[in-house]
């Protein structure tokens, strides 16, 4: 059965194609493409009834934000999602220091739903929306 | 044409200095040696994304100005500003640091660089309890076992294996490159026969399971051993003679554990964080046989729950096993200079990170006087953003009053925070147009060369500060002599 929500922890982090956008510039086509993908359980993605590449709406605490499903493709990560490092992880991620500095950028509680009529945002669309400039 | 050898990659923090350039028509063309974010940095940094001229808001536009007037206006926000933060710092020279650390000292402001957002927690944990710990030199030549914790070097530093640990032939150790080949052989003629199988509908789409943590025969082989701790199978545990999946946050238990098992203490339970305790044992055995052992760690243990205290625990760990053999343990750096704008810091004020002027001498209470924190409560009315990409990588809540303040950015490129500064100022890429000195991940600092020339005018990141500082000061001794 198809389920609306999905309730998993947040992971954010680096791959290598993250790396190479950020080297060849953050208005690339490249850096754009590899951070606006979340990575999924094959299982999870079943259980909300998406394929690969359907939209999904993150939704924490700290807000909310339009992505592609892309299935993790090594082993499983039942109820985990991860998100590279970027603009579009860190309009979600906790802003909790614990006191020392250091934001909770994993393990952050998140809710996932098939979102296939929302759009992601550009970068320029995705700073408009939150600092208005 | 000519080719430029032994350059040190201005990328990550593992600075390889085998790199080779071809250049031609004063351009780099072809790269030797280099990972894909090395060969993006050097064959991208001449592009549409490079901010041309410096740039000035006005009427909510990014308008050219010169570097005189971007120079001149930078001052007098710094200048005016009372409780101003200078951020980043971990992807330029030393050189441009130490006159950072002037700057701060000069306005009053707070001064702090990315490891507030990556090893933070490190730093921390090791003015807890210390850090033994080696150059990277001694363990490609001496470790014989090899754990990455709660990071992905084939993803964020992708030939750390290559050039210091598993796949490179030291002098007492040898490389495992070849049993790696094969594993990966085998994996290849398993996914056809599953493929053909799946075609011929002898069966349907294999879903994966969690790993059940049980440690394979390799884990006992001869030679160099690599184990992997993670929430997540990654391309580096997919490398791994051993791959723990860890469940997410459960890293300080399982350590505790560990330092247990260590210790010869007897466990009450059969399990932790997900790895079965007979399992553990046995991973306790090959740590205690080693005759060199190493735990590389990231973010995986520095961003998630226990943060500094899950550091703590894993230099206790080293400690512990520093009584049965020798062990030692290495932060995995992000930024190539990160390590450079700890040392420099320190040296110059006493502190790594998180710096506070504001009373007229440093101050240093990570929690209260880093950055984000400062951005959270509101505090900051000005700020200087250099070498790195907050906007990006802070929290949106951080991020807003950030983008209130009056920022200036000063990156070669337009990154996400040039997009919304105020005054952006371009400058020379250290270690492609400009010389200078980083520190590698294991404390070794090392000479960043100039390859090419930069962009007719452009100044380096150590000349704009230098103009700044001078400004400022000139600003304050007018305003002192106006006050009198």
């Amino acid at each position: 059965m198809v389920q609306q929500k999905l309730h998993v922890t947040l992971l954010t982090g680096r791959t290598i194609e993250q790396g190479v956008g950020k080297e060849a510039g953050k208005a690339t086509k490249g850096y754009f493409e590899s951070t606006t993908m979340c990575y999924m359980d094959i299982c999870d993605m079943k259980k909300l009834g998406i394929k690969n590449k359907t939209n999904i709406l993150v939704t924490t605490p700290n807000g909310a934000v339009v992505l592609r499903a892309v299935k993790y493709p090594r082993g499983a990560m039942p109820s985990m999602i991860y998100i590279p490092y970027g603009p579009w992880a860190n309009s979600i991620v906790s802003n909790e220091t614990t006191s020392i500095g250091m934001p909770s950028f994993r393990g952050t509680p998140a809710e996932v739903e098939a979102a296939p009529d929302k759009p992601v945002l550009s970068l320029k669309e995705l700073l408009k929306s939150q600092f208005g400039k | 044409m000519s080719i430029v050898k032994s350059v040190t990659c201005p990328v990550c923090g593992c600075l390889c200095d085998d790199i080779e350039l071809t250049i031609a028509d004063g351009k780099v063309t072809q790269v030797k040696n280099g990972c894909a974010m090395c060969e993006s940095k050097f064959l991208n940094y001449i592009s549409e994304h490079r901010t041309k001229t410096p740039l000035v808001r006005k009427d909510g536009k990014l308008v050219p100005v010169s570097y005189e007037e971007a120079i001149h206006k930078s001052a007098e926000i710094l200048a005016n500003a009372n409780y101003p933060i200078l951020y980043g710092w971990s992807s330029t020279d030393c050189e441009a640091q130490r006159v950072g650390v002037e700057i701060a000292e000069n306005v009053g402001g707070v001064l702090d660089n990315t490891a507030v957002v990556c090893h933070g927690p490190s730093i921390l944990g090791v003015q807890e309890v210390g850090i033994p710990t080696a150059t990277l030199g001694q363990i490609r030549h001496r470790a014989d076992l090899i754990i990455y914790w709660g990071c992905d070097p084939w993803s964020a530093h992708p030939r750390h294996l290559e050039r210091y640990t598993s796949f490179t032939d030291g002098r007492f150790e040898s490389s495992e490159w070849k049993s790696y080949l094969n594993k990966v052989k085998a994996s290849i003629g398993e996914k056809k026969l599953s493929s053909a199988a799946r075609r011929r509908g002898l069966h349907c789409e294999s879903t994966e399971t969690v790993s059940d943590n049980k440690p394979p025969e390799t884990l006992n082989k001869e030679g160099r051993k690599l184990v992997v701790v993670d929430v997540r199978e990654t391309m580096t545990a997919k490398a791994a003679d051993y791959f723990i999946q860890v469940k997410p946050g459960k890293d300080f238990e399982l350590m505790q554990a560990i330092r247990a098992l260590v210790k010869e203490q007897e466990l009450d339970v059969d399990e932790v964080g997900g790895v079965s305790v007979k399992y553990l044992e046995e991973l306790v055995d090959v740590m205690i046989n080693a005759q060199f052992g190493v735990i590389f760690f990231g973010m995986g243990l520095t961003q998630s729950a226990g943060k500094f205290r899950n550091i703590e625990d894993a230099i206790s760990l080293i400690r512990d096993l520093n009584m049965r053999t020798k062990f030692v343990i290495i932060p995995m750096r992000g930024h190539f200079n990160v390590t450079g704008a700890n040392t420099v810091f320190t040296w110059q004020s006493g502190y790594p990170y998180a710096i506070d002027f504001s009373l007229g001498y440093p101050q240093y209470n990570p929690g209260e006087t880093s950055v984000v924190d400062i951005l959270l409560r509101k505090e900051s009315d000005a700020a200087l953003v250099i070498a790195s990409d907050p906007v990006s990588n802070f929290p949106k809540k951080a991020a807003e009053h950030l983008v209130k303040n009056p920022l200036i950015v000063i990156d070669p490129h337009m990154n996400v925070t040039s997009m919304v500064g105020d005054v952006v100022f371009p400058s020379s890429i250290v270690g492609i147009e400009k010389e200078g000195t980083a520190y590698r991940m294991d404390h070794v600092p090392l000479p960043l060369k100039k390859v090419v020339e930069a962009p007719e005018g452009f100044l380096s990141d150590e000349e704009i500060l230098t103009r700044i500082l001078e400004e400022v000061r000139r600003i304050k001794s007018q305003k002192s002599k106006e006050a009198n």
